[in-house]
């Protein structure tokens, strides 16, 4: 029988693997678990947009910014450490480093264009091509298909038949019989009245960060220039808390420094191009301010600098009144050029056009329109807006399991490698916590360890038959609430936007950015907060929460949007009880506690662990000792 | 930078169910307009600027013109995609025209084959990933 809008077909579907989500960890998982699963275990793929341009990297990239090479995973696990103040998970990040490069040759495989060094052209990297290094750990792609064909080999792998696309999932379910085990999934097509009720084995929680919980700076059409995809809707964390998954470490986040406005990559005008950033006066601003760096000793003598002290720098610049920041790109451009032919020059100038335009082409629009000219004016800086995630120079996300075999403490190995703290959910990329810096490569990795791991879960688990918690009727209609909302009340009034009944999504995820920005460490207090702040900040959110019942929605694409920001509301949540939670000024420059301003390792160089209790609705926190298992050293 | 489609140039998809557009948008964005059978964006400000409908608009009739809050007018990045490459054309406000074309696959779109030439699922216990079978996995050194 055929839905209609509010009055949804209910359709069931049974699966062993439900994978959710289609970006880079979804395809990993896809390509390796079919493998391994072969014709016996079913695999179900759901995602809430396209497969070929979902997702992170939807756009595509202008670089792989995890390949190790010749380099040891003990140095990667260093690095990714030091850029994130010390409190990273080593097994985690150590298997990553291990897997990571098999996924990039199949990338290369598979079509994916790698630039070589003139020595070494043609020759693919695992027969010994080299790679155009960007960084230490970066190399150069020609990457606007990136995500093309990364989904072409999952969807072949999986089967067409198995993959659902415009269907976005909304809620977990957890078993009647057994405590804290999963057993299946609840959500939309946003495209037909259909709900879709998923029973399976295990699933694979892989929907994204998190974007848009903060007020964006620019507020207006602008505000889909988000720097991470706006659609990452904090699906992942929202999902996963409500059902009582451990997080960790979700007070961290990551404001990235980007070219203003546009939020166009700066890594490889650092790292290629040799630009130098400095502030309004011409002086390099991490230069100027080593000493107040030292305050954060000892990552300040990281190899690197870790990403939230530049931007700490960057920010005492800008607020003693010494910007605009400036990327100076006539300089770095002028002196590559010194050694160059006209012909290699205009090449030089094609790479830095390419480098936005394979992943952020509003950057190249926002040059385009301003009359800029890389090689004739320099360039504005800016931080951004907060985002969470835990792939990139961010590492927040969800507590899981971790391989067995390199000598981590009991309490971080469960059996399953990726599978989180409820029994059969597992998780990989932005989802899995405390171990940042996999993007686009490390995530589709992990996502493979997670894949074959779910793939021995349900081997183990075979008699394990789900049943759904909960009434599906009742849920159904919590799923269309905001659309009963919406018909009961909308002839009430004459403008069906201004209705005292309910309340439109794009209002609720105002809101919530409104008082995220001016309470929890937004741009407008300079990415500052306290105690009392936070407070007034959880209020408010508390506040959102009760007025979530009253969403509306006056269709099917209102319908995501209003669970989007559902999902947005549960991921701020959580940011902000941790970072209530966390007495230290860790990651300045990401975000200050500017009543506990310092470094404290005696007492915070730990995890900070949260879970929801789905039982008695409430949140609880704890510190988790941390331990490096590789060697640290700085300076 | 939200997309806006020519209405001279959108032919609907020819009254297919789900448009080009409409298929590929990873925000949900691009609509179709059934009366007039034209396609448009319905929420300009939820726009991320990827061009992926433009680049699968087999009419060409999807732009992007910048965000007008931040940008100036006049200027505009147009892409012009086949399976093997990629040719952009960017306006400058000012009027100068620069064009770039840059490599997006080496091989025939559709031609993977995924598990072709790759080892047999192994052994499900330990922690080698299938394609790395009979490699010794490397464990943290001090």
């Amino acid at each position: 029988m055929a839905g209609t809008f509010g009055d949804p077909e209910i359709i069931d579907i049974e699966t062993d693997i439900l994978i959710v989500g289609g970006g880079m960890a979804a395809c990993g998982a896809a390509f390796e678990a079919k493998r391994w699963a072969g014709d016996d275990v079913k695999i179900t793929l759901v995602d809430k947009a396209a497969m070929d341009r979902s997702g992170a990297v939807a756009m595509g990239l202008s670089a792989i910014n995890t390949y190790l090479g010749d380099r040891s995973p003990e140095d990667y696990c260093r690095m990714v450490s030091a850029d994130l103040m010390g409190i990273t998970r080593d097994d985690l990040v150590f298997d990553v480093g291990r897997h990571v490069d098999d996924s990039v040759h199949l990338f290369e495989e598979w079509g994916l264009p790698i630039w070589k060094d003139k020595e070494t052209e043609g020759v693919p990297l695992k027969d010994g091509g080299k790679p155009v290094r960007s960084g230490k750990w970066q190399i150069m792609i020609n990457g606007e298909g990136y995500k093309t064909i990364v989904a072409e080999a999952a969807k072949k792998a999986l089967g067409i038949e198995n993959i659902m696309e415009r269907v976005f999932i909304v809620k977990y379910l957890l078993d009647t019989n057994e405590d804290n085990r999963i057993a299946g999934a609840v959500g939309f097509s946003v495209r037909e009245h259909k709900l879709f009720v998923f029973k399976a084995n295990a699933i694979l929680n892989v929907a994204g960060g998190c974007v848009n919980i903060f007020r964006p700076r620019s507020v207006g059409e602008g505000n889909g220039r988000t720097w991470y995809p706006v659609w990452n809707a904090g699906s992942t964390y929202a999902m996963a808390a409500e059902v009582g998954a451990e997080l960790t470490m979700m007070e961290n986040r990551f404001v990235p420094a980007r070219f203003k406005d546009g939020y166009g990559p700066v890594g490889a005008w650092f790292l290629l191009f040799k630009s130098k950033a400095t502030n309004g006066y011409g002086e390099d601003y991490t230069v100027k301010n080593a000493d107040m760096l030292a305050d954060f000793a000892p990552y300040d003598k990281a190899a690197v600098i870790p990403t939230c002290l530049r931007n700490h720098a960057m920010l005492k610049e800008m607020k003693d009144g010494n910007g605009p920041i400036f990327m100076d790109t006539p300089t770095a451009m002028a002196k590559l050029a010194e050694s160059m032919t006209p012909k290699e020059i205009k090449h030089l100038e094609a790479e830095a056009w390419e480098d936005f335009l394979d992943m952020c082409i509003g950057q190249a629009g926002h040059w385009a329109g301003m009359n800029i000219r890389p090689e004739e004016t320099k360039s504005e800086l800016m931080p951004t807006e907060p985002y969470l995630l835990g792939s990139h120079s961010g590492c927040c996300g969800i507590w899981v399991s971790g391989p067995s075999d390199l000598g981590a403490p009991d309490t971080w190995n469960w059996g399953y490698n990726r599978m989180t703290t409820v029994k059969g959910l597992f998780t990989a990329g932005d989802g899995v916590g405390a171990s940042g810096h996999k993007f686009s490569s490390g995530s589709h990795a992990e996502g493979r360890i997670a894949g074959k791991n779910m793939v021995r879960f349900v081997r183990d688990h075979k008699d394990f038959s789900p049943s759904l918690k909960g009434d599906i009727k009742e849920i159904a209609e919590e799923i269309y609430l905001p659309v009963r909302n919406y018909f009961e009340h909308k002839d009430k009034t004459t403008a069906e936007d201004i209705n005292p009944f309910y309340i439109t999504p794009k209002m609720f995820q105002m809101r919530l950015q409104k008082y995220m920005d001016e309470y929890v460490a937004g741009c407008s207090t300079y990415y500052q907060t306290n105690a009392m702040m936070l407070e007034i900040g959880l209020h408010h959110v508390q506040m959102l929460q009760e007025d979530s019942k009253h969403l509306r929605a006056k269709d099917l694409h209102e319908l995501m949007r209003a669970w989007e920001n559902y999902h947005r509301m549960w991921a701020a949540e959580a940011h902000l009880r941790h970072i209530q939670f966390r007495e230290e000024t860790r990651y300045p420059g990401f975000f200050y506690r500017t009543d506990f301003p310092k470094l404290d390792e005696e007492n915070w160089k730990c995890f900070v662990n949260s879970r929801f209790n789905p039982e008695t609705r409430e949140w609880e926190l704890k510190k988790v000792p941390h331990v490096d298992l590789v060697e640290k050293h700085y300076g | 930078m939200p997309t806006f489609v020519w209405t001279d140039k959108c032919d609907g998809c020819k009254g297919g169910e789900v448009t080009a557009c409409m298929y590929i948008c990873p925000n949900n964005l691009m609509k179709l307009d059934t009366e007039r059978m034209k396609a448009f964006n319905q929420e300009p400000e939820q726009c991320w600027e990827c061009q992926c409908c433009v680049k699968a608009c087999p009419q060409q009739a999807i732009e992007v013109r910048a965000y007008q809050d931040v940008v100036p007018m006049g200027g505009a990045c147009i892409p012009l995609r086949t399976d093997q490459a990629i040719m952009w054309t960017i306006k400058f406000r000012d009027g100068e025209v620069k064009r770039f074309k840059f490599p997006v696959r080496t091989t025939p779109v559709g031609s993977i084959d995924p598990y072709g030439n790759k080892p047999e699922a192994g052994n499900l216990d330990d922690n080698l990933l299938f394609t790395e079978s009979g490699k010794e996995l490397p464990v943290i050194s001090s």
